[in-house]
């Protein structure tokens, strides 16, 4: 370890350009970052590569001796599969809903803690709360507060629609109701770090171009329209970008809330039941490669589209 | 109008705090809650919300009583696990991001790259794999088969955290230090330990977050107390007997779990943001 650091230490200036000082700098550069790299392509490539393989087999564990190669026909049947549409659907209505709900929740409360001045500290420390809380934490206290008998919603929803609100009200009965609950504790969840991320945004904007705006009569919208957004186009874009990806593979809410009833069940689900549950290893596999490639997509369809620079021009 | 924009500042923060604090409260008060006040809302206050008699029986029941041989074993689990996916993680990416920051070699940004693609990989993609080598190889339901893939969580985002943090430390005044006569190593260890250390310590809170909130491997790789942790161990737990709903218990469970976050986030709120948006937004 001393050797190491005394060598890079030694390595500026860097344009002094000595062949062999430059190929010992490339070469400890590898020698430190290799092993996260090794370890990163080993914990995370091979399994997918595996999974690939997996995916042209018809190969079920409890009957590993009829494994038998049937190349791309699990991609056949899950695409002509209605539950595998079935779980694109409420995948996609959930990511659709949240990502809409948290980018304006989001952004306003970010906006407010980017101008509020007296409890900035305590508004700040509250709002980062939710993003520490274990998912599935989270999931458990909105599910106990939408039941009937355990709950508060339909009480406080009773009383503030003065009796409307039917107290007996069950959320998990239908489809709908259960992604309400479904999406407002993802939403709860993950809207601070949508915050923080337009917060930096924000923290970027050159103040004194809003004030020229507002002293050339713009008024409140216009300001926010053609001042604020384009000059955070980029933190905005990846803020949705990370948002987008991380609800794509929705997991934890629907399965502690519902197990999947309802027609709630999500593509990450529909892999983790395959596979664990009916141990088709193949066709598990094969619905994991899929929902990998539909994540692909969304990310090159963001970054092509909106030319975001995730490496920071580096 | 300073003063009026300070004032519609202050009310606006308020029902943000409020939303943020209720199911936080919620599951506070749902903890403290006696197996009748549980399903009959003439013993709760403020619309079914907070009880009349807090009790803390639920905490009894998973520390000491029925669910302790449920709870107890995955909070260990919880513990071991996430501690040593999250330091070997960040040792890792100590050394990765240094050489990022410091080094001119060619692969930087490669590195960056498959860190950011790896963060993007659907868990869930990687669980029918490594269920399948796992049981092959004898590390379903163990330790290690758990500690293995979080490190597939917690490496990319120390890697990326840390070459931000890394980056914005002025490495001259390392060469200042060796001018005035320090070794290199002195001026390692005295002038840039220093500096990093915060951003170390921030990258292994949020790793430490990031590893304690899985449900994913957990549930999936996971069969018995052996290895299960306690978000997984929260989906399987059982009431004071087999006809009672475990609400209570589980609400109990998860204020444990949360209060060591909660008490990390209050304690370092600052240098969390800056962690997050740093390793997020560059540019």
């Amino acid at each position: 370890m001393s050797t190491a650091t005394e060598n890079a230490a030694a390595a500026p200036p860097k344009k002094a350009v000595l062949s062999d000082r430059a190929r010992g700098e490339r070469n400890l550069g590898w020698k430190l970052a290799g092993p996260a790299f090794a370890v990163m392509l080993l914990v995370t490539l091979y399994p997918i590569v595996y999974a690939v393989y997996l995916s042209l087999f018809n190969y079920r564990l409890t009957d590993p001796d009829a494994r038998e190669f049937v190349f791309v026909q699990n991609y056949v049947t899950a695409l002509t599969d209605p539950l595998f549409w079935q779980a694109f659907t409420t995948t996609f209505i959930i990511v659709v809903i949240t990502l809409i709900i948290e980018l304006v929740l989001g952004m306003a409360i970010a906006m407010v803690m980017n101008k509020i001045v007296i409890p900035r500290r305590t508004l700040r420390t509250v709002v980062l709360i939710p993003y520490a809380i274990v998912t599935v934490v989270s999931a458990f206290a909105w599910l106990f507060a939408a039941q009937v008998d355990t709950g508060f919603f339909n009480h406080w929803l009773h009383a503030l629609t003065f009796g409307w609100f039917d107290l007996e009200f069950n959320w998990f009965a239908n489809q709908a109701g259960s992604l309400v609950i479904i999406c407002l504790s993802e939403i709860w969840k993950t809207t601070p770090f949508m915050s923080l991320l337009l917060l930096a945004g924000l923290a970027q904007i050159d103040g004194a171009m809003e004030e020229a705006a507002e002293v050339d009569g713009a008024t409140w919208w216009q300001r926010f329209y053609k001042v604020v957004i384009p000059n955070m186009k980029a933190a905005l874009m990846v803020a949705v970008l990370f948002r987008c990806l991380d609800a794509i593979r929705i997991y934890d809410n629907p399965e502690v809330m519902t197990g999947g009833a309802n027609n709630t069940m999500s593509l990450s689900m529909l892999v983790a039941t395959e596979t664990i549950d009916r141990v088709e290893i193949g066709m598990g596999s094969a619905l994991a490669v899929i929902l990998f490639v539909i994540v692909l997509i969304v990310a090159a369809i963001f970054v092509r589209g909106f030319k975001v620079d995730l490496t920071g021009g580096k | 109008m300073e003063g009026k924009t300070k004032k519609i500042m202050l009310i606006a923060a308020i029902p943000i705090m409020i939303w943020t604090v209720i199911p936080l409260l919620w599951i506070l008060a749902t903890s403290f809650k006696g197996d009748e006040a549980l399903g009959d809302s003439s013993k709760n206050m403020f619309g079914n919300f907070w009880p009349k008699e807090p009790t803390l029986e639920n905490y009894k029941l998973i520390f000491t009583g029925g669910a302790s041989d449920l709870f107890n074993p995955a909070l260990r689990n919880s513990i071991i696990v996430c501690v040593i996916a999250t330091f070997i993680s960040v040792i890792l990416a100590t050394f990765c991001a240094y050489a990022i920051s410091r080094l001119d070699f060619p692969g930087k940004k490669l590195i960056l790259t498959t860190a950011l693609a790896v963060s993007f990989f659907p868990v869930i993609a990687m669980v029918t794999p490594l269920f399948n080598l796992w049981r092959q190889i004898g590390l379903f339901d163990t330790l290690p088969g758990l500690i293995i893939p979080y490190l597939s969580l917690t490496l990319p985002l120390s890697i990326w955290t840390l070459s931000a943090f890394f980056q914005a430390i002025p490495w001259e005044m390392e060469q200042a230090a060796q001018v005035d006569g320090a070794t290199s190593w002195q001026a390692f260890r005295k002038v840039i330990a220093p500096l990093a250390a915060p951003g170390v310590f921030t990258t292994a809170i949020i790793a430490f977050f990031t590893a304690w909130n899985d449900f994913v491997f957990a549930s999936n790789l996971t069969s018995s107390g052996a290895s299960r942790t306690v978000p997984a161990a929260l989906a399987f737990f059982t009431g004071a007997s087999q006809f009672t709903q475990p609400t209570g218990a589980i609400a109990a469970a998860a204020v444990v779990v949360t209060i060591p976050v909660v008490i990390l986030v209050l304690l370092f709120q600052k240098r969390i943001v800056a962690g997050l948006t740093s390793g997020a937004v560059k540019g």
